[in-house]
């Protein structure tokens, strides 16, 4: 990583610290809010959160892989987790998997080449009358088909065109 | 009742509302009745059951329970039955605070426990035999207790996690980890380091230590606390027994040991005696049948630290208060303990020049056997095999760190701790309570009750005050404090401060430093102040407040001991540990101290005739001269927090 990337990832955190306080209980919001710029949290930003809350980087570290939404590995712009439990199994779960898998060109636990999906199974999500059911970052989406697959895919790119702010730097992070 | 709960201080992560709190709000009543099995009492409000049980002699079984560490409740193996509780309770984490019925073997509580023992040694890979706490294994002891006869849930047939050999002091096997958290709550609350924690989650859970990095390459300080507290032998020291046996059988290797004073304080314990069984003797006696070609005391470079560190001492007052000149800064930090100089290597590198260049009194010890003691013998250096025994897993990594090889060699070749001598007596057949007496060998044989509380916290400040308030009022320590025990530096309280006044009438600069100083006149009528802190947590502390220039920032002089008790409380010593039984180490060694006294031999550092002979027949150039600074003094590393 560039100084330069580093210097601005730790005013960011700074800001953050700023925002949420200094208490170790500050620490899950702005994990979280580092998760949703960066879509990881690294190595780098682990150390500095923990340097700026007085904690330990182990402790950080222990945080971040005992919660699924917070991740050390990149993740994508889109990170889409299909409920796995009963109901949305019976509800017929597999087929929108399947679609997905196929669309998407990856199975589940892995992110599209380009960084912009991760496929990624939860638990119930307790939507269990509308499955099957599943979550495209924070939006519940409920009796998912095969058919509605292909236009979920189609409205997230839209959002994801070249003139966002998001930039490949950042993905390495 | 007695709080042994580390909880209720501040060292615990746990929000205050969750502590274990000892309620004694006013117009409430202060106790409280219970009643469990067949006793009926009254207790005060907001004991747990765990510290009732106990009290009364009813033993309940405890795993991730320990005296020195705050409560967890994570293993169960203490489930009681209480009245009207649809589920049991874990009583290690169940204060009373109304009147109830407790009830501690009952068929549901059998069962529960027996069930939870049999889910323990599912995940817990390992061969009883080849494994260093066969015997002493608080898991293997539950399992006997409970009659486990079968795996009722399966036992692993393969190890699952590579074991981590890559630090010089502390192996990890996680194979053997039964979640406890002892290790994580020793390493982030006890000693404030935070190596170990748990990662993931549920049955992915394990014991990690930051990105799960080897032990070698993160903040680790090797104080080795963790391996005192853990249950099984997940955590342990690296064993050097082989190459120490190796040499031994080498009949062209010379091999010494040195030995530390906390050992002989703590190795009876290995031998079924009570804790504080002063083995000095009887253990230079086992150390000569064991085949080592001369048993030395570590103690006289305890004394030589003492001269050097207080000259240094001495030198730096006089730079920083006469000659303004401040490149060595006050307050001095002392050296001795190699898991609190790896701690501000890492944590507090900005305030390295405050610690004193010497080494440790092992280092100081292996630089002159390759040098004076081999020159004198007539011994090649490259056949001494230098071996020291210590309370110590940092020890192991300190004698392996490149700036200690100044003899031209690896000056100390091996480090054993407690443990592992007492498992070469064993093999040896010795058993040592029954051994003869012996003394030390020379020319290092004589050593002084100063040398010996170096293995307690304050002992360190009182052997160097002594000595410094000799060489500066010329008069004996007798006339200031009785019997030369400068009580008020003695003690378990972490962090200790303490002040000394020095009189206004100084004696003549002693002849050993006349070349470094030409008067005390400048000491005259000054105070003295000094701190005392033990545990890299209570450390923490103190670096805190000198960063924030409290009382501490004021002091001259402070000692730091990485170990809660200082050294008797090593990681290399006997397991188990609690503050019970390092008060009892502490007797032992400060009653050696007074036995010197008694015995007419010498207390005090610079009275150790030895010591003077060194400085007349080969560091000729005094202390903090020339050749000490070779062979006695080091530098450190700013290794830094951050983890590369």
């Amino acid at each position: 990583m560039l100084t330069t990337q580093q210097d601005r990832l730790m005013g960011e955190i700074n800001e953050l610290v700023e925002v949420h306080g200094h208490d170790r209980s500050a620490l899950i919001p702005i994990l979280q809010d580092i998760q949703s710029r960066y879509h990881a949290i690294s190595d780098f930003t682990m150390q500095v959160v923990a340097d700026r809350l007085e904690i330990h980087p182990v402790e950080v570290f222990g945080v971040v892989t005992f919660y699924s939404f917070l991740n050390e590995k990149h993740h994508g712009h889109f990170v889409i987790r299909v409920c796995r439990t009963i109901s949305c199994d019976m509800a017929g779960k597999d087929a929108v998997a399947q679609q997905l898998r196929s669309d998407l060109g990856i199975d589940f636990g892995e992110t599209t080449s380009d960084g912009r999906f991760t496929l990624e199974w939860a638990n119930c999500i307790g939507m269990c009358d509308q499955g099957p059911a599943m979550l495209v970052n924070d939006h519940v989406l409920t009796h998912v088909t095969p058919e509605r697959v292909h236009d979920i895919l189609a409205a997230c790119e839209k959002t994801f065109g070249p003139h966002t702010p998001q930039s490949d730097e950042e993905h390495t992070l | 009742m007695k709080d042994t709960n580390a909880c209720a201080d501040d060292t615990c992560r746990a929000p205050v509302s969750q502590r274990t709190q000892v309620v004694d709000a006013p117009g409430t009543s202060a106790t409280v009745k219970l009643k469990i099995d067949d006793h009926e009492l009254n207790i005060p409000m907001g004991t747990t059951i765990l510290e009732a049980a106990r009290e009364l002699g009813i033993h309940i079984p405890t795993l991730c329970h320990h005296d020195d560490l705050c409560v967890a409740g994570v293993c169960r193996v203490c489930l009681v039955e209480v009245e009207g509780q649809n589920t049991l309770q874990a009583s290690c984490a169940y204060p009373i605070t109304q009147p109830i019925t407790v009830k501690t073997h009952t068929r549901k509580v059998r069962q529960a426990r027996r069930h939870i023992i049999d889910l323990l040694l599912s995940k817990h890979y390992g061969e009883c035999y080849s494994c260093f706490r066969n015997n002493n294994c608080e898991l293997q002891s539950l399992a006997k207790e409970y009659g486990v006869d079968f795996f009722r849930f399966g036992h692993p047939e393969k190890p699952l996690y590579e074991v981590d050999r890559s630090s010089y002091s502390v192996v990890r096997d996680m194979n053997k980890c039964v979640l406890c958290r002892r290790c994580i709550r020793t390493c982030i609350d006890l000693q404030e380091v935070g190596v170990l924690e748990a990662a993931g989650r549920s049955d992915g859970t394990t014991i990690s230590t930051y990105l799960d990095k080897p032990l070698g390459e993160v903040v680790c300080i090797n104080c080795g606390q963790c391996i005192n507290r853990c249950p099984t032998g997940a955590l342990r020291a690296k064993d050097r027994t082989d190459d120490v046996w190796a040499a031994i059988d080498n009949p062209e290797k010379h091999v010494v040991i040195q030995t530390a004073p906390s050992p002989r304080a703590g190795i009876g314990e290995e031998f079924n005696q009570e804790p504080g069984t002063p083995m000095t003797w009887k253990m230079n006696t086992a150390l000569k049948r064991c085949g080592f070609d001369k048993v030395f005391d570590t103690n006289f470079t305890a004394d030589l630290t003492i001269i050097e560190e207080g000259t240094e001492l001495i030198l730096r007052l006089y730079k920083n208060l006469v000659q303004s000149d401040s490149s060595q800064p006050l307050p001095q930090f002392t050296s001795c303990s190699p898991g609190w100089v790896k701690y501000i290597e890492h944590f507090y590198p900005e305030y390295l020049p405050h610690v004193s260049t010497c080494k440790s009194p092992q280092q100081m010890f292996g630089a002159l056997i390759k040098t004076w003691y081999a020159r004198m013998n007539n011994i090649d250096p490259a056949n001494i095999v230098s071996v020291a025994l210590m309370p110590c897993s940092a020890k192991k990594f300190e004698c392996n760190r490149p700036e200690m090889r100044d003899s031209g060699y690896k000056d100390v070749d091996n480090g054993l701790t407690t443990r592992e001598l007492a498992q070469m007596i064993r093999e040896a057949g010795i058993d040592l309570p029954e051994m003869p007496k012996s003394d030390f060998d020379n020319p290092f044989g004589t050593a002084t009750g100063s040398g010996v509380i170096f293995g307690s916290t304050g002992g360190v400040m009182e052997a160097a005050l002594r000595s410094v308030i000799e060489f500066v009022t010329g008069k004996k320590v007798e006339n200031f404090y009785d019997h030369a025990n400068i009580i008020p530096v003695r003690g378990f309280e972490g962090c200790r401060y303490a002040e000394l006044q020095i009189p206004d009438e100084v004696g003549p600069v002693p002849e050993l430093i006349q070349h470094l100083v030409p008067n005390w006149d400048w000491l005259k009528g000054a105070t003295l102040k000094v701190g005392i802190a033990h545990g890299t947590a209570n450390a923490k502390k103190v670096m805190e407040n000198i960063k924030a220039g409290g009382k501490f920032s004021e002091c001259h002089f402070i000692e730091f001991m990485a170990c809660p008790g200082g050294c008797l409380g090593g990681g290399g010593q006997p397991i188990p540990t609690s503050p019970e039984i390092r008060a009892a180490r502490a007797r032992a060694i400060y009653a050696e101290d007074a036995a010197y006294g008694d015995a007419g031999k010498a207390r005090k550092s610079h009275e150790n005739p030895a010591v003077l002979r060194l400085y007349s027949e080969f560091l000729t150039n005094g202390p903090c001269g020339h050749k000490s600074h070779h062979l006695l003094h080091t530098h450190y590393t700013a290794r830094g927090k951050y983890i590369g």
